[in-house]
């Protein structure tokens, strides 16, 4: 006699260990099928569109860094490429390259919390995850070395950086490239050919190309699925222009190839790293620019860079006051989530999780 | 190669050809480069920039609402992933109650949850939306906070 199952609707989250934040889906399943899938959210949400329209230019740098909170850098970068944008302000070359380096490091960073939570998603348990928190750390205290801050930095301000890196910042960096060569390989070794990964992942929640783009999935979610679009190869910002590095992809679009997309990333980004070491020359890091900014009324820029999840972009209208008129942020974590119901739809509970981690988003940054 | 923003006025031209009498006069800067539309015409014209094969624009990058008090201002950044192009989108919508404009959902997948933010947070709707319900505030909520007179 066959056995009879009835639908069930169950909440995973908000507040759950694998949402990544406070993020919840509805989930019907059919045992531990997926039938239907709802992300919902809000439970992040600042208002932080709404914050910057009272907060001066330089203020709303702070906002940004609580955004993509392990990503704080890269935020940092697109708003202040678009207020530079809107004052029409030319960056001096040192700034150009310490912003690079940092939001090279700072990928990096978010790059090894993606990978070691996706890992922990797929139940390891806390060693991959462990191995990359101990390289991330090191990122973490140069950059508390840069700005006193490890978390929410606010570095880059409009026209420039903060400050310039201290003397001991260069032999610490240095140092933490040297060791991060070992300490990678570790990581690579231990997981990268690993059989329960493929095993678990290989042919998982596909993602085909045509979809991806059509739903405006941006970076290394979309680099899987086969396009190679890179913001820092399309439209070069800060010193990308004077690197070389490669964009890597690759053409299935499960949830190993998102994976392997940003273990391969990190590479490239290291390379950006050693190259900015080489290259850059003493001078000024920040142009002369008053704290309190008032861009031409009537002015508007898109400040857009490659960030660690997508395309992110700060959309800025001012109408000549001290605040902007309009700050919309166009954030890669919640238009990546528009595919979320294409990607679950058939598979397990089980697999539910770890697809949700190789999107690697972030609440902050989907809220806002 | 890098990627290259379109003039507003040659995308005028052909879209003049292909979808007539859909453009609205410019307001604002002729610098800023952006092409002005009328309200009705939105979903119609995206349309054309999605399916023709010379502009071929494949990707949505964001779709942004501004309240201007006596008026609102749409603003579509649209990419050509192909071709390697971008573009700027503006239409117009006057007063503040009963706003709506066609939804390009059909058109591009990404628009979704951007529509579906501009209504939760500005209340401009978006017709033939599918799912058009709040996204960031829970359903019950009174009022659009991202505009002006909210606080």
């Amino acid at each position: 006699m066959p056995i009879q199952t009835e639908p069930m609707t169950v909440n995973i989250g908000p507040q759950h260990p694998s949402t990544h934040g406070v993020f919840r889906l509805r989930v019907t399943f059919d045992g531990e099928e997926i039938l239907e899938v709802e992300p919902i959210f809000g439970y992040l949400h600042r208002g932080t569109e709404k914050l910057a329209e009272e907060r001066n230019y330089t203020q709303i740098v702070t906002l940004t860094d609580r955004l993509d909170y392990v990503s704080s850098m890269i935020n940092n970068q697109a708003y202040c490429l678009a207020v530079e944008e809107l004052l029409g302000v030319e960056v001096p070359l040192r700034a150009k390259y310490l912003r690079t380096l940092t939001a090279e490091l700072q990928r990096v960073a978010s790059h090894l919390m993606g990978i070691g939570f996706f890992l922990q998603d797929l139940g390891t348990l806390g060693t991959p995850l462990m191995y990359a928190f101990r390289s991330r750390e090191r990122i973490l205290d140069l950059f508390e070395m840069l700005c006193g801050a490890r978390i929410t930095l606010s570095y880059m301000r409009p026209g420039g950086v903060f400050f310039d890196a201290p003397d001991d910042f260069w032999p610490a960096l240095d140092q933490f490239l040297h060791d991060f060569e070992t300490e990678y390989k570790e990581i690579e070794h231990l997981i990268l050919e690993n059989e329960i990964v493929m095993v678990r992942t290989r042919g998982v929640s596909v993602l085909p190309l045509d979809l991806a783009i059509n739903a405006s999935v941006s970076g290394p979610s979309l680099r899987a699925s086969g396009s190679d679009w890179d913001w820092r190869k399309k439209a070069p910002y800060d010193a990308y222009d004077r690197v070389e590095f490669d964009i890597p992809t690759a053409t299935g679009g499960d949830n190993y190839d998102r994976f392997w997309v940003r273990i391969q990333e990190i590479h490239q980004s290291i390379r950006i790293v050693k190259q900015c070491l080489e290259q850059i020359e003493p001078g000024p890091t920040r142009a002369n620019v008053p704290l309190i900014l008032r861009p031409e009324p009537g002015t508007e820029a898109y400040g857009r860079v490659e960030a660690s999840k997508g395309e992110l972009a700060f959309y800025v209208v001012s109408d000549g006051g001290i605040s902007p008129y309009r700050m919309k942020v166009r954030s890669p974590s919640l238009i990546n989530l528009t595919v979320t119901e294409h990607l679950l739809v058939g598979w397990k509970l089980a697999d539910m999780i770890v697809t949700l981690g190789s999107l690697d988003i972030n609440m902050g940054e989907v809220d806002r | 190669m890098a990627v290259q923003q379109l003039s507003a006025e040659s995308l005028a031209e052909k879209i003049g050809v292909g979808v007539p009498g859909s453009l609205s006069a410019t307001s604002g800067n002729a610098s800023d480069n952006v092409l002005w539309v009328k309200p009705s015409s939105v979903a119609d014209v995206a349309g054309f920039l999605k399916s023709d094969a010379g502009l071929d624009f494949n990707f949505l990058n964001s779709i942004s609402a501004i309240d201007y008090i006596n008026h609102f201002e749409v603003v579509y950044h649209l990419t050509s992933l192909n071709k390697q192009h971008m573009a700027i989108i503006k239409t117009r919508l006057d007063g503040r109650e009963q706003l709506s404009l066609p939804s390009v959902y059909h058109l591009w997948r990404g628009a979704d949850f951007q529509e579906r933010e501009i209504w939760d947070l500005m209340g401009i709707s978006f017709s033939g939306h599918p799912n058009l319900k709040r996204i960031m505030l829970w359903e019950g909520f009174e009022g659009h906070p991202l505009r002006k007179d909210y606080l």
